[in-house]
């Protein structure tokens, strides 16, 4: 069967040419794209200003940068990692590529304001890019801005919060666009429990999305309020409360980092099933997990504030509530796991990705209990244990998330297939890097090393030598990841409609699609994760295979 | 289904867009909330200094022009063009003479040296320097929104005299009246919150 | 689409809420002369609920809307109302 024409040679709106063909289209799965290449531009930078902090922590003293520079790049590192990377990667990319194919439809319900988070989203990071060179240089606050430190410092913080502004304002409109995405333009064949669970996760990420991102819109005016009129909201002198902008911080940044790990949780539901051939374990419980800790996700903030002088009650009611979001995480965990269990596992990079997925996301919310704890929090409080600690959730979490899904999605994308041999290689390496890396601030951490501070003592030499060594091993395995994915272009192995034997919606259309996505009407299975299809032909090809003809 | 023609789903995005903008708001409630608690005496006081019949004057400007835009969507759909016309104008109008009484009581404010950061305001108690403060960012925070809606009106309105907003295709005009009576919402907190606590 | 054909509100049911709403007004203004130590804050807040109800359900026809927005709806006040309750665990208590 010939296929049509890919969305690569239709333009939508049509007769756009050229570059225009790409900044003024509306076309979901262009969009996808170009919030590939810029997140991954943005993900490469912060990597590298990651890589150099680490070095510099490597020996004690000076190594190759000075205090002053170190303060404003962790920052920088934070900033980018989480308002430039974490926060859009999963949703932007693979969200909008994947959602309306997985719903059965053609596009988002409002394509053009898909555009214009686009441009909201490049706009804020040129914000970022101008407060790096403009007067006072960039914040060296920490990614928080946590008053009265951010009101108070010489650097450029108002241009810095501006741009997460913006950035808060492309991430609500992207939520906005799925939810009603789901409402509306879903296969109207398509039941809620026939929706696909990547699509799930995003639905229930968009909803934090959508509520808690104007609550840092709000503090983060406020605090160029502060900084331009000095009305006093936060400054004590002046009758002000300064943990209440650590409240109005937390309500939305706590629920955010359930904006970031949720798509990935959706990933990982994805690609189980998929090479396991086997149904999920648990569909609905999953579903109900992820609104689950959409739910919980906003109810736990001041976890975050147990050392800031809240009271004792807060410290206690909170901690509480925390403990109840480790509910819903195991339900998913266990899924995962029960699913692989007694299926016929075809190994795969996605695969090999995801499990490593599972190991450093268990360890990361293992030792978040540690952290949600009020008692053993005091202790480590501030430590390099809350940056491990964040880092196995974040990075080994949606980090190895977004690369399981690059990998699993890379030939529907560009319809090429990547180098597996390379591929292993890449994630062992950042694996083990990840290990070496990250392990020994753990131990750092209880050792009572602060985080973010430039110097250190004698005792801490060791653990930080070890940490810079990992390092470097996990910055090599993530460039030779992209490296391998970049080399795919050259190579240019075709990818059949489904090398995989996935089974949702997006496996039956062609790779890469074409404009309207489906070419004959989407058949919509009565449940989502049902492989006898896909058995059966595996099974028929095997037949073919051993009938030949010696 | 061509979504042009899901007006249900349209609505539903505005909706989803008012939610962000009361949270937005919210977060300056909960900064009200607490301080309010922390400073009863100073509130109720600082309430007092607040000219009353201007803050109730305004509350019933911002209903009445809730009522005509509301009555301009009935008139468009039952394709009174030039009543809605006139509704909208009126509801802009409403707009211009809440932001016109705004402007003179901040002025009066301005000129008896009560403004953010004044040193009249930091060298007294605090709770009072965190009324007005309050005061003008959130009456700030709202009178921005006002002008926000006011031009979606006068949108609005150019729209239907070209014809583009009509009886069958009115989305344009229904969340620009959304957004309005949001801008209503808020101030009707607003209103009792700062100009009659006790 | 049946559901797209949406209910046509009548100038009068209109005007009877401004009604209301004005009546409403002037309530609020009257009871806050009127002294009653604690309940007055909550007083405030319920006539001016009792405002926005209208608002809502008349002049933004919420009333008349499928069942997303209403519940949508009701979800965001729950979020707004836990931001400011659980902020009071800490501030009730320090």
């Amino acid at each position: 069967m010939a296929n049509p024409p890919s969305f690569y040679e239709t333009p939508a709106p049509p007769g756009l040419k050229g570059i225009k063909a790409w900044l003024l289209t509306h076309d979901h799965k262009r969009l996808g794209l170009m919030y590939l290449w810029a997140i991954l531009f943005w993900f490469v930078i912060a990597l590298c200003v990651g890589f150099l902090l680490r070095i510099e922590l490597a020996t004690m003293g000076p190594t190759i940068m000075s205090a002053r520079v170190y303060n404003s790049a962790f920052t920088l590192h934070g900033v980018i990692m989480i308002f430039l990377f974490i926060i859009p990667a999963i949703p932007a990319i693979f969200g909008n590529f994947f959602l309306p194919i997985q719903l059965g439809t053609d596009d988002v319900f409002f394509p053009r304001l898909n555009l214009l988070s686009w441009y909201l989203y490049m706009l804020g990071g040129m914000l970022a890019i101008v407060s790096l060179f403009s007067s006072g240089g960039f914040p060296d606050t920490g990614w928080t801005f946590y008053v009265p430190f951010s009101v108070g410092t010489k650097h450029n913080v108002p241009m810095t919060v501006f741009a997460a502004f913006i950035l808060g304002m492309s991430s609500m409109l992207t939520g906005l666009n799925f939810i009603t995405t789901v409402h509306r333009k879903r296969d109207p064949k398509m039941g809620w429990m026939q929706i696909p669970l990547f699509t799930w996760s995003l639905y229930a990420t968009a909803w934090v999305q959508l509520l808690a991102t104007p609550v840092i819109s709000i503090t983060l005016l406020l605090v160029i309020v502060e900084r331009v009129f000095q009305v006093g909201l936060f400054d004590p002198a002046k009758g002000g409360d300064p943990i209440l902008y650590q409240h109005l911080f937390w309500m939305y940044s706590h629920p955010a980092v359930y904006v970031m790990i949720l798509p990935g949780m959706g990933v990982i539901s994805e690609v189980i099933p998929t090479f396991s051939r086997k149904a999920i374990f648990g569909y609905k419980a999953i579903v109900v997990s992820s609104m689950g800790i959409a739910i919980a996700g906003s109810l736990v903030w001041a976890h975050h504030m147990y050392t800031s002088g809240m009271s004792d009650t807060a410290v206690f009611v909170f901690s509480l509530l925390t403990f109840l979001v480790a509910i819903p995480t195991a339900v998913k965990v266990f899924s995962w796991v029960s699913t692989l269990y007694k299926a016929s596992i075809e190994m795969t990079p996605p695969l090999l990705l995801s499990l490593v997925f599972i190991y450093l996301f268990s360890v990361g919310g293992l030792t978040g209990l540690v952290l949600g704890a009020a008692g053993p929090d005091i202790h480590v409080h501030d430590t390099h244990f809350v940056v491990a600690h964040f880092h196995f959730t974040m990075f080994g979490g949606t980090g190895f998330a977004f690369f399981a899904a690059l990998h699993y999605w890379w030939p529907k994308m560009f319809g090429i297939l990547y180098n597996f041999r390379v591929a292993y290689i890449a994630t062992t390496l950042t694996t083990v890097g990840f290990m070496f890396h990250y392990v020994p601030m753990f131990i750092l951490g209880l050792q009572g090393m602060p985080r973010r501070y430039y110097d250190y003592l004698p005792q801490y030499a060791q653990g930080n030598m070890l940490a810079a060594v990992g390092g470097v091993l996990l910055f090599f395995g993530v460039m030779l990841m992209l490296a391998n994915l970049m080399l795919s272009f050259r190579q240019r192995k075709t990818a059949s409609a489904n090398p995989w034997g996935g089974c949702t919606l997006e496996w039956t259309v062609p790779s890469p699609p074409p404009l309207h996505n489906f070419v004959t009407e989407p058949v919509i299975k009565d449940y989502p994760y049902d492989f006898s299809d896909v058995i059966a032909q595996i099974e028929t090809e095997a037949k073919v295979e051993q009938g030949k003809p010696d | 289904m061509k979504h042009q023609d899901d007006q249900t789903g349209i609505r539903i995005g505005m909706w989803l867009f008012l939610y962000t903008e009361i949270i937005l708001f919210g977060g300056l409630f909960v900064l009200y909330a607490v301080y309010f608690h922390d400073y009863p005496k100073e509130f109720a006081e600082g309430g007092k200094e607040l000219n009353r019949i201007i803050g109730s004057l305004n509350t019933c400007i911002l209903l009445i022009s809730s009522f005509t835009v509301a009555a301009s969507i009935t008139a468009i759909r039952q394709e009174c063009k030039r009543l809605s016309l006139a509704l909208l104008a009126i509801s802009f109008g409403c707009g211009l003479l809440f932001l016109i009484n705004k402007y003179f009581e901040w002025g009066h404010k301005f000129a008896h040296g009560i403004y953010p950061n004044a040193p009249e305001l930091i060298n007294g108690p605090p709770g009072r320097n965190i009324f007005f403060g309050l005061y003008y960012v959130i009456t700030g925070l709202h009178g921005l929104h006002v002008i926000i809606g006011m031009t979606l009106l006068a949108i609005s309105f150019v729209l239907i005299w070209q014809n583009s907003v009509t009886g069958q295709r009115y989305a344009f005009l229904e969340n620009s009246g959304l957004y309005w009576h949001l801008v209503d919402l808020i101030w009707i907190f607003v209103f009792p919150l700062f100009y009659l606590v006790l | 689409m049946k559901e797209n054909e949406q209910h046509i509100l009548s100038y009068k049911t209109l005007a009877l809420v401004l009604a209301a709403l004005l009546v409403l007004t002037g309530l609020t203004i009257g009871v806050s002369y009127v002294h009653m130590g604690i309940l007055n804050v909550p007083i405030a807040l319920a006539i001016a609920s009792t405002k926005v109800s209208f608002v809502l359900l008349y002049f933004m026809h919420l009333k008349f809307e499928g069942r997303a927005i209403k519940i949508s709806f009701l979800c965001t006040i729950c979020f707004l109302a836990i931001m400011i309750s659980f902020t009071f665990w800490d501030v009730a208590y320090r």
